[in-house]
């Protein structure tokens, strides 16, 4: 299995705080990898470089075999945003129809994108009358549009009920079936499970790369969201020595119980 | 399959000028004032000065002053929306989103520039009539050259307006950048003071200023029936005015950000 994407020794800082502390990962073509982990573990952040519009600090991001961000890469990825962008001034069909056109695509193809999102009824809707999960949708229908092979959702189902949920999933495994690569970031454990890849962030850093079926073996839990906590609390325990050593040895003790039992956060 | 992107395409270049017009055209309101307001205004200055006598042997003030306006309304109006319409492009995600696709940043710039370009023209053309046939107002040269010069106008608005905006972090700020710009061009363009009576370090100020060469051509059209080469001088500066503030927007737009 080849990889769409590597990532290498990346660095990223935003403002003051670094967000990705030389992170490493790869994600296997025609595949949908789910990133996932708390508010705040960097996975926007990874999206953002993987698509080529976030600074980085150092490392490399290697898509489709070229630099991230690479003008030859533009018509190739396709990124939707956790807010909706899309203009809510157009109707859903002009913004499918725009986007298309950026691709180079024509109006087929943007009737084809809406249909696959379930739109295809409030295609002369303006985006601004539209329910908050009706604008995901279009947002997604216009990256859809122009048949990326590697499409990045930032928490694409975020909203919607859970027919359109499933739906989509469905949307999704249809595109990596025919050979779309899908990184899908969501903070909902109950979706690890639908992806073919995991990767666990935490803190901008990779707690685990693995499968959904590995992931419960290795924890010994059928439930992923248990699966993700241990993992976060033994890695919490490592941190704590870890930090125990290096600050004050004779604290090591109360200072590793007492961060275990502070940072122990909801995935 | 792998299109390199173009530093332009005419087809992208179009395909935005089609999005922002068929933005604009679901605001009606907006279209309403942009085509209307800058007749009723004119009319205010028409009623103001109708009645003040004209020193022997030169123009009304009106004739004047409204021809400028001419200029000056496409200018501000399209620097405001401008200015505004980026400044939600980069607030709601959607020039992060752009500039992930094969747009190049000059095919974005010059197809804000040729909508807001077309506007204008539409907006100048119903001004001009209106003002020479319900207002009098006097022109000695061709009307489709007070068109023209409204439209480079409109551009020289738009180009600032894109560049303004990425000085701004909110709507507040942008429309505060308005006053900045437009006031001390509308100054200095010699329409209040002549630019001969100005202190010499006024007038290497407004030989800076765009706005300047606009009510300069203008004034020229208004009292020569033939073309004048100052006048295509002065419309050539601001069009180059126009393409460098387009340029420095350009600079500005980053596709990478922190």
């Amino acid at each position: 299995m080849t990889d769409a994407v590597t990532v290498t020794d990346l660095v990223v800082d935003r403002g003051r705080r670094r967000v990705l502390p030389g992170l490493s990962c790869t994600v296997p073509a025609g595949r949908v990898t789910g990133l996932l982990g708390p508010s705040g573990s960097g996975k926007t952040t990874l999206m953002r470089a993987l698509v080529g519009v976030q600074q980085v600090r150092s490392g490399t991001v290697t898509v489709l075999g070229e630099p991230a961000g690479s003008p030859g890469l533009r018509s190739r990825v396709g990124y939707v945003t956790q807010a909706p962008s899309v203009y809510p001034d157009l109707t859903v069909r002009e913004n499918a129809r725009h986007f298309a056109a950026l691709y180079g695509r024509g109006a087929r193809a943007a009737d084809d994108a809406l249909e696959a999102v379930g739109l295809t009824g409030a295609a002369g809707q303006l985006v601004a009358d539209l329910s908050g999960g009706q604008r995901g949708r279009a947002s997604l229908a216009c990256a859809l549009v122009g048949e990326p092979e590697l499409l990045v959702l930032d928490e694409p189902t975020v909203g919607l009920d859970p027919v359109l949920r499933v739906e989509l999933w469905e949307r999704f495994h249809a595109l990596a079936a025919a050979g779309t690569t899908l990184v899908v970031s969501s903070h909902v454990m109950d979706e690890a499970g639908r992806c073919d890849r995991l990767l666990l962030l935490r803190q901008g850093r990779l707690l685990a790369d693995s499968t959904p079926a590995q992931l419960r073996a290795d924890s010994g839990t059928d439930d992923l969201e248990e699966s993700f906590l241990r993992l976060v609390r033994a890695q919490q325990e490592v941190d704590a020595s870890g930090q125990g050593r290096e600050h004050r040895r004779e604290e090591r003790a109360r200072s590793g119980a007492s961060r275990g039992s502070e940072q122990v956060s909801r995935a | 399959m792998s299109t390199a992107t173009a530093v332009l395409s005419p087809r992208l270049t179009a395909a935005t000028t089609g999005r922002v017009l068929r933005q604009l055209r679901h605001d009606h309101r907006t279209i309403a004032m942009m085509v209307l307001l800058p007749s009723l205004l004119l009319g205010l200055l028409y009623l103001l000065w109708r009645d003040v006598p004209a020193p022997p042997g030169q123009p009304g003030v009106f004739d004047r002053v409204g021809l400028t306006m001419l200029g000056v309304f496409p200018f501000v109006v399209m620097f405001l929306v401008t200015s505004i319409a980026m400044l939600r492009e980069r607030t709601s995600g959607t020039l992060e989103r752009l500039l992930t696709t094969p747009l190049s940043r000059l095919d974005l710039l010059l197809g804000y520039g040729a909508a807001f370009g077309l506007a204008a023209a539409v907006q100048a053309v119903v001004t001009v009539t209106v003002a020479t046939t319900l207002y009098d107002l006097d022109v000695a040269g061709s009307l489709w050259l007070v068109v023209l010069i409204a439209v480079v106008d409109a551009v020289l608005g738009v180009a600032l307006g894109l560049l303004a905006s990425a000085f701004a972090r909110s709507e507040f700020q942008a429309v505060q950048f308005m006053p900045v710009v437009v006031l001390p061009q509308f100054f200095l363009c010699g329409l209040l003071v002549p630019r001969e009576q100005m202190a010499g370090w006024l007038q290497a100020v407004s030989d800076v200023l765009p706005l300047t060469y606009a009510v300069e051509a203008l004034q020229e059209v208004g009292r020569s029936a033939a073309e004048t080469g100052t006048m295509w001088t002065d419309v050539g500066v601001v069009a180059g005015a126009a393409v460098l503030a387009l340029a420095l927007a350009a600079a500005t737009l980053r596709r990478r950000t922190s």
